[in-house]
């Protein structure tokens, strides 16, 4: 053997050995460390440290070891004492699993989060518990990191009083999936976060948005759950951003949308559900949408598209059950109804392809009449109303004549 | 033995036995269930149904009600005859009208959504539709009972029980909207909410609405309206309007009939 290879020998082995240096450091009854913050200072990078089940009041605590495992063990509980932050994740590779972080108490001068990660790469926050937080998992300037499977609650009284589930700012590449958020502010917040992707999560009853997101383009949105939110789900001021296979479900109010774009530009918007919404789908602003494949089913207004919205092409949706089904605020229409599904067509289908021979009107008169005379609405379902839609369709006069779907579908696309 | 459940007996034999009330039933049943057939869900054959009820239940109460105390005449005369108390006739006359006409249409409207109680009508929706029907029946035989005994001309009665179900149905409506666009810069919300107790079929409506039109309701205007109308106090306010339009028309019907020289 040459003395070449010994030294690779050598090498290797420590570079095996490396990682089984390292310890575990064990918190709580029967442990080597009374209190958490004792054991994060001894940590070494790459150590894991246990917390056994138990109460700790503790100040702040702050991970500043890269690489290290925070796990709880029997779910051990971090008491924020209703005056302070609970957990800072200020290293890069952290991963902090199976805490209860609670009571941040409420602060007007200071973000108080249950567990923030602070300027790292990297992280991963999992199955934890967050309770009664001003704000629940704050990512601040943290790249890549991981938000899953952490349950989320907090019963804040005012919308002013109270932060967001899980917040990201300036935070790109996130993962957020899996989680369950009850009561917050905004359920799950995006601002200036690009490349995220949002999977799987529940977020309901939030005061505000069951999902917020501003400023953060190329984000991927698919099979969460949104519902009962005091004003449903509002994405704004983004590009390329794709939302499929959500449930937008029971936002009610005069301000309440299942999901809200505003100045949303070329995104797709597919195979959703939009369930009991005051109105369903509302795109104000935003242009080069496709929206493909989803479903609106009882709803106050299905889709409100405003004048300003422009080539969106709506294709393939469903609807059925809803007061009004399309509606809008002037007459020139610059999106696109095409190859849709409406419970109110009756038309035929001579030649049996499954598309409606003739065009369907989906702006009822009722509806620019609602629009611009809320007071109307009380005449909802009335048989005159039913007359009036019925002779405008015929002989459209006030409702906008380019807003027309020339090849409506005879069955449902699912 | 009592006149009312008397003449009422009478008057229910003598519709039971009579095709069309038994054919205003099953075309009701057929609809309903038909509606189902064709793949409708419980929300969406409740909707379908509102607007059939709303403009035939009181087409039907009005026509045949108007009909039907024409028709009754020579036997009212008959029973005069004899020493019964005239209130107790009328009485028996009106509820021979009404009932049957409310019985079929709960039985017609009613079985479909019993048959398919999985279908997720909810229970506040049906109970809504089933007595907005009643209550429309009741009220509109009552006016066609005003119709009938205020002119003896039956063709003049007919025309008037159409011109009372295009005014109430249709007519009152326009007018509401009209007044709604042309006073749209005033806050309108409850000038209108009373305007709508004032219409029979509007207080029908409005009852059904408030249980299946959730949703659209709860922007700021439909928020109001269920505030009004979708609570228990609303809902009583609702009844009672509508049972104000059995009263009514029945006191001047009875009225007249106490004192008309037959």
């Amino acid at each position: 053997m040459t003395r070449r290879t010994n030294c690779g020998l050598l090498a290797l082995m420590v570079s095996v050995a490396a990682p089984a240096r390292a310890a575990d450091l064990t918190v709580g009854a029967g442990g080597q460390f009374a209190s958490i913050s004792a054991a994060l200072a001894a940590a070494r990078p790459g150590d894991r440290v246990i917390v056994r089940a138990g109460m700790y009041r503790e100040q702040t605590l702050v991970i500043r070891t890269p690489r290290l495992t925070l796990e709880g063990q029997g779910w051990p509980v971090l008491d924020g004492q209703g005056e302070r932050e609970v957990l800072v994740i200020a290293a890069d590779d952290v991963t902090v699993r199976g805490l209860v972080a609670m009571n941040t108490g409420v602060s007007n001068l200071e973000d108080r989060a249950g567990i923030r990660a602070r300027d790292v790469r990297g992280c991963v926050i999992e199955g934890n518990r967050l309770r009664d937080n001003l704000w629940g998992i704050y990512l601040q300037r943290s790249a890549g990191c991981v938000v899953r499977d952490n349950d989320i609650e907090a019963h804040g009284a005012r919308q002013t009083e109270s932060g967001n589930g899980i917040h990201l700012w300036y935070s790109s590449g996130a993962r957020v999936e899996r989680n369950h958020v009850r009561g917050h502010r905004d359920g799950i917040y995006f601002e200036f976060s690009p490349h995220g992707i949002t999977r799987d999560n529940v977020s309901e009853r939030s005061q505000r948005y069951g999902l917020h997101f501003m400023f953060s383009d190329s984000c991927r949105y698919e099979h969460n759950m949104f519902r009962d939110n005091n004003s449903g789900v509002a994405v704004m001021y983004s590009r390329g951003v794709v939302i499929a296979e959500n449930r937008f479900e029971r936002s009610w109010g005069s301000a309440a949308y299942g999901l809200l774009l505003k100045d949303i530009m070329g995104g797709a918007i597919t195979n959703n559900t939009f369930l009991r919404n005051s109105t369903g789908l509302f795109v104000e602003g935003s242009s080069r949408l496709q929206v493909t494949g989803n479903v609106f089913t009882q709803n106050g207004w299905a889709a409100k598209v405003l004048a300003d919205a422009d080539e969106n092409v709506f294709s393939g949706n469903e609807f059925s059950g809803n007061a009004f089904d399309v509606t809008t605020n002037s007459r020139s229409a610059n999106s696109t109804f095409d190859g849709n599904w409406w419970d109110e067509y009756a038309g035929f289908d001579l030649n049996r392809d499954g598309v409606g021979d003739t065009s369907f009107h989906p702006v009822r008169l009722f509806a620019l009449v609602v629009e611009q005379h809320p007071a109307a609405l009380l005449l909802l379902r009335s048989p005159l109303v039913s007359i009036l839609d019925a002779a405008e369709r015929v002989l459209p006069v006030l409702t906008p004549e380019a807003l027309v779907d020339h090849h409506p579908l005879m069955r449902p696309p699912r | 033995m009592n006149v009312v459940a008397l003449v009422l007996q009478a008057g229910l034999r003598d519709l039971s036995r009579n095709r069309w009330i038994v054919a205003y039933a099953l075309c009701f049943l057929a609809i309903a269930e038909g509606l189902f057939w064709f793949g409708g869900t419980g929300p969406q054959v409740l909707l379908s149904l509102l607007n059939l009820v709303l403009l035939v239940v009181p087409l039907v109460s009005l026509v045949f009600g108007t009909v039907h105390v024409y028709a009754s005449r020579e036997f009212v005369e008959l029973l005069l005859a004899q020493p019964v108390p005239r209130r107790q006739l009328f009485a028996g006359l009106y509820l021979g009208l009404a009932l049957p006409l409310a019985g079929a249409f709960v039985l017609g409207a009613g079985i479909p959504f019993v048959a398919h109680a999985r279908d997720g009508a909810t229970v506040g929706g049906v109970a809504a539709l089933l007595c907005a029907g009643v209550g429309l029946s009741l009220a509109f035989s009552a006016i066609a009972t005003w119709i009938a005994l205020y002119t003896d001309d039956r063709l003049k009665g007919v025309g008037l029980a159409l011109g009372a179900w295009l005014a109430t149905t249709v007519v009152y409506d326009g007018l509401v909207l009209g007044a709604s666009a042309a006073f749209g810069d005033y806050p309108l919300e409850r000038p209108l909410l009373a305007l709508m107790l004032t219409n029979p079929v509007d207080v029908a409506r409005v009852l059904v609405i408030t249980q299946l039109d959730v949703s659209a309701l709860m922007g700021y205007t439909g928020a109001l309206f269920q505030h009004t109308f979708g609570t228990p106090v609303g809902t009583g306010i609702a009844a009672a309007a509508l049972l104000a339009w059995c009263v009514i028309p029945l006191g001047l019907a009875g009225h007249r009939f106490l004192r008309r020289d037959f």
